[in-house]
């Protein structure tokens, strides 16, 4: 009866703790004395590339990557700060928030710009824009939009043709998507319209951008708005079936950020590993096709600035209001 | 002398001490000042933008639908972004319950105030400048106290105070190095009439007792008057001291030349051979007495003249020449050759009788100590030069005692048996000093002593 109850609770541990990750991958030679725990919310696929050419050079080095939703990540590492050594998000303001209340560690030899950095703790490794993403079929010898705008236009144009065949992030479950939307509504009134519209029209809320491409490759939704662009532009390399469009009017761009865990055990191999995920990421690369994107500032190129006002939409009380009239405007 | 005066500490050194040690205190009461007023502005600096900050979280509370909004603008926290990327902590808080934002930040206690409080707590391992302020909000039917807090680590704050710090403590040394320098040269400045005082008193002839007269500083009166005062009774007695001396060998002089005149009177009228010795050696002692006396008397002039010298061009060919013509009778019964070899034609401005003076006792001396069938050689302007030289085939200067025959009184250990007061070559001496020129008492190789003056 008792080994009945373990196994009962194993098992229930198991699928509790397979439950948490999206994916889950250990890099290993078999010759390692140490091992590297990192948290992610980037996909396995890009992130690999990184891990390998970093193991391949420290062969006594075990790497295990989990990968989780942005907000996920958030409250797993709360909870845990010690089961990590390393965290990375896209999801700026969370990552900021977790340096804030003192969650990072500070590597002081590491030289990075100042922009891309934050308390010497939080160190941005890609600029990657927010993009609208379309399905070239649903646009053929039509214009295609280059704004929100125009892509209002769009879409009051064609309401039956568009009719929940629209996708975009459901910010209450993504980090990410809360961060691109907080961003747009601050910067433009458009946002909202463009929701409303959407909204009006039935959008299909997703977790993350991969699915979404999923979706919009397949023709289940036509546009996708708020795509990470990195990934769409993989997905573009294996299929020509979508469009890119970063928006004219005002466009957003993230930075993927890194940071190593205050409680970490492992500080020695973490600093080691982030100065090589930032010497890979500063500098020009083969064209690969699953490569995260350099840290690269393109001329007139902006992102999202590290500061402490990303804090401000985490604002319990601003979460609500924001959250609120998002639900207002896009599920009616 | 001046072995018996105790030096303890040195005016300069005590001045210069005294102005450092001024400067360095001063210096470091101003480092504080300084950096304790940077500080506070720094602070202040902070403060207001916390009070910025948070004012603008305070104006965006609002109530609606009976509950709290606060949708404060991006700027809020914008706004506290610094350069060393500080943490940035807040809280919201309604009617003392926690709405938003961290836990355990310090809220105002001032209800009825919209006035902010400031404080500087420990907050999560480090140190926060908080700022909080109440503001009231009236809705329909209630009544609801906001309370925020906002509050920002003191990174940025302490590393501008870090490299004020340093700016002061740079800036500090510099002025105190500069201070070192000029309290060196304000003490030198403020000790330079003392030292040029000193040398002038050091400068001086042995005989010069004038008063000092050049200006002085008013701190250094007192001991300049006192410094004359001491210079004139010197002087005073000293001058009556040779007056005495002078009217003595005066007084003295007559009436030895009376004794002398009878001692010999009498010596030719005595033929007992004891007699005649006692009287010879009488003579012998008269001789040297009246010698002194006029040798005194002599010296009294010279010291005299030598105040006040009456100079004229003098020309030292025919003033050696004409002595040279005076000495040579006793220079004949000594059998000795007084030889004058003039290599050129000297002129020199000074006085004449001293210089006379000064040069008759060189030959005098020289005939005194020459022996029979000797030979004196006068060699004028040698090297071109206005010098003379004197010398004899006597038995030379004693050569330990070489620097204290000038002295007065003071004799060769040679000089036993031959008439003389100690008081000629302090005469040629003291004529040497007043003209500023030398005198060089030698030995030759080959024997005889020599003098050489030179102008």
């Amino acid at each position: 009866m008792r080994n009945f109850i373990v196994l009962i609770l194993m098992l229930f541990t198991k699928a509790l703790t397979a439950a948490e990750w999206e994916d889950e991958k250990v890099f290993s030679i078999g010759t390692e004395t140490k091992t590297l725990r990192i948290l992610s919310s980037t996909d396995t696929i890009f992130f690999e590339p990184i891990i390998e050419s970093f193991i391949k050079n420290n062969k006594d080095i075990k790497i295990e990557y989990f990968v989780t939703g942005t907000a996920s990540l958030d409250k797993i590492f709360r909870k845990s700060p010690e089961k990590y050594d390393l965290i990375i998000s896209s999801a700026m303001d969370l990552q900021l928030k977790l340096v804030n209340d003192g969650f990072a560690k500070k590597i002081n030899q590491l030289t990075h710009p100042s922009w891309a950095k934050w308390r010497q703790s939080l160190f941005a490794f890609t600029i990657e824009p927010a993009a609208i993403v379309l399905n070239k079929k649903a646009f053929e010898n039509r214009e295609i939009p280059t704004t929100r705008q125009d892509l209002i236009k769009e879409l009051r144009s064609r309401p039956t043709f568009f009719k929940d065949r629209i996708g975009t992030y459901d910010v209450r479950k993504s980090g990410l998507g809360y961060l691109f939307a907080t961003q747009d509504a601050r910067t433009s009134e458009t946002f909202w319209r463009l929701m409303e519209v959407m909204g009006g029209l039935g959008t299909k809320l997703y977790c993350c951008s991969g699915d979404m491409i999923d979706d919009l490759v397949s023709g289940k939704i036509v546009v996708a708005y708020n795509v990470l662009g990195s990934y769409a532009e993989a997905r573009k390399k294996q299929s020509n079936e979508i469009e890119i469009i970063l928006p004219a009017d005002f466009p957003t761009n993230m930075m993927r950020t890194a940071m190593v865990s205050n409680s970490t055990t492992n500080l020695k191999v973490s600093e080691k590993f982030m100065q090589h995920l930032l010497n890979n990421q500063t500098s020009q690369k083969t064209d690969q096709t699953h490569a995260l994107p350099p840290l690269i500032l393109k001329p007139g190129q902006q992102t999202i600035i590290l500061e402490p006002a990303l804090m401000t939409y985490l604002d319990k009380l601003k979460r609500q209001t924001f959250i609120k009239e998002w639900e207002r405007a896009i599920i009616q | 002398m001046t072995d018996k005066i105790q030096v303890s500490g040195s005016l300069q050194n005590r001045l210069m001490v005294t102005l450092i040690t001024g400067a360095a205190i001063l210096g470091i009461i101003l480092f504080f000042i300084v950096r304790g007023y940077a500080a506070q502005i720094a602070q202040n600096g902070q403060d207001d933008i916390l009070e910025a900050s948070l004012s603008s979280i305070l104006d965006a509370a609002v109530i609606h639908d009976g509950t709290v909004e606060v949708d404060f603008p991006y700027a809020s926290l914008s706004m506290l972004d610094t350069k060393l990327d500080d943490r940035v902590f807040y809280s919201i808080h309604s009617d003392g319950i926690l709405i938003s934002g961290y836990e355990d930040l310090p809220i105002s206690s001032k209800i009825n105030s919209e006035i902010s409080t400031f404080r500087t707590i420990k907050y999560k391992n480090t140190t926060a400048r908080v700022a909080s302020a109440n503001r009231i909000l009236i809705g329909e039917k209630e009544r609801i106290i906001i309370s925020v807090s906002i509050a920002q680590t003191q990174d940025a704050l302490s590393r501008t105070l870090n490299t004020i710090s340093k700016n002061v403590a740079l800036f500090g040394s510099g002025f105190f190095i500069l201070v070192t320098f000029l309290s060196y040269w304000a003490t030198a400045t403020t000790i330079s009439p003392l030292m040029r005082l000193a040398s002038s008193v050091t400068k001086r002839g042995p005989q010069d007792l004038r008063p000092f007269e050049k200006e002085v500083p008013s701190e250094m009166f007192p001991l300049v008057t006192s410094l004359n005062k001491l210079m004139n009774r010197l002087d005073l007695s000293l001058k009556q001291s040779e007056d005495f001396i002078a009217e003595a060998a005066h007084r003295v002089r007559t009436p030895l030349a009376t004794v002398r005149s009878y001692a010999d009177a009498t010596l030719q009228r005595v033929s007992k051979k004891e007699n005649r010795d006692a009287l010879r050696s009488m003579v012998r002692a008269i001789d040297e007495a009246s010698r002194a006396a006029s040798q005194l008397l002599d010296h009294a002039m010279i010291t005299f003249r030598s105040d006040k010298l009456q100079k004229e061009l003098i020309n030292l060919n025919t003033l050696v020449q004409n002595l040279i013509i005076n000495f040579e009778p006793i220079a004949n019964m000594k059998d000795i050759e007084l030889k004058f070899i003039q290599i050129s034609s000297v002129e020199i401005n000074g006085d004449f009788v001293l210089i006379q003076n000064a040069i008759r006792n060189l030959i005098d001396n020289a005939l005194k100590y020459s022996p029979h069938d000797g030979m004196i050689t006068i060699t004028l302007g040698a090297n071109s030069g206005s010098c003379l030289e004197i010398q004899d085939q006597g038995p030379g200067f004693p050569p330990e005692e070489l620097d204290k025959l000038t002295l007065r009184f003071t004799r060769g250990k040679n000089s036993n048996g031959i008439v003389g007061s100690g008081l000629g070559l302090t005469i040629v001496q003291d004529v040497v000093n007043a003209h500023n020129g030398k005198l060089k008492l030698s030995n030759h190789e080959i024997g005889g002593a020599c003098a050489i003056l030179s102008f």
